[in-house]
């Protein structure tokens, strides 16, 4: 699925001009002891459910979604971008160890990235990318009261 | 801090197949230039049935627990049986 992620990003890419870009919020301990911290106190539980409520749709990623800095985080952004879906929360997790490995515990999941509709976890980047194709995600887009810019320009593609 | 794990897509390939009483399991090395550890899996196993797919990462990385904290990029995909044997009708 390498080959695919590529040709995904490769296709996606021209729709990735620019948009008006997400801020960033600045979040839990700012100039903490985030160093390689692995032993750090993390965030709470009700910290980090904070963070995935902010929006009805949140991204824990490597970078940000002007640059990414993981083809996997990356792939969700340009999933995201291709459904129309620029608004949103993102948390950069390189930016916080303790965040990193907070989101970790909360969700239980092992891999950034984390995407999260509504405050709940739907999972990382190949979830969204099967969800993509299976036409989960117009649903589920569709029930956070998102349409999909896909279905816009499904007539043009003749999808199925 | 624990010892150095080296892994190897065989090793996976054996987690899996025991763990999930998997059918099939390709475990691929993706590992590239910029990161040290990367693997992608295929796992057939009759134990995801009827379960979403959240449900049937949740399953995988449950096996590879320990593994995954190794791991720096890991892609997979979970088929049932029945989907393993429709996808090899479509090749």
């Amino acid at each position: 699925m390498n080959g695919s992620l590529c040709r995904l990003r490769a296709a996606l890419w021209r729709s990735a001009a620019s948009r008006p870009l997400l801020f960033t919020p600045r979040y839990l301990s700012q100039g903490g002891a985030a160093g390689d911290g692995a032993g750090g106190a993390g965030p709470s539980e009700e910290e980090v459910g904070r963070l995935v409520r902010a929006h009805p749709v949140v991204v824990f990623m490597k970078g940000t979604p002007a640059q990414p800095q993981c083809g996997f985080s990356n792939a969700v952004v340009q999933i995201l971008r291709l459904h129309g879906v620029t608004d949103y929360h993102s948390y950069d997790v390189l930016q916080d160890h303790n965040l990193r490995q907070g989101i970790k515990n909360y969700s239980n999941w092992p891999t950034i990235p984390q995407v999260f509709l509504n405050g709940e976890f739907v999972g990382g980047c190949d979830i969204l990318l099967q969800m993509h194709q299976s036409g989960d995600l117009v649903e589920e887009l569709k029930k956070l009261g998102i349409r999909s810019a896909l279905l816009d320009s499904e007539k043009d593609h003749g999808k199925k | 801090m624990e010892a150095p794990v080296v892994l190897s897509a065989e090793f996976l390939r054996e987690r899996l197949l025991q763990g999930l009483e998997a059918e099939h399991v390709e475990v691929e090395d993706t590992t590239p230039g910029r990161c040290a550890t990367s693997f992608k899996v295929l796992v057939v196993s009759p134990r995801f049935q009827g379960k979403p797919l959240l449900q049937r990462h949740r399953l995988v990385n449950e096996v590879l627990a320990e593994e995954l904290k190794h791991i720096h990029a890991f892609e997979q995909r979970t088929l049932t049986p029945e989907q393993w044997a429709k996808e090899q009708e479509g090749k």
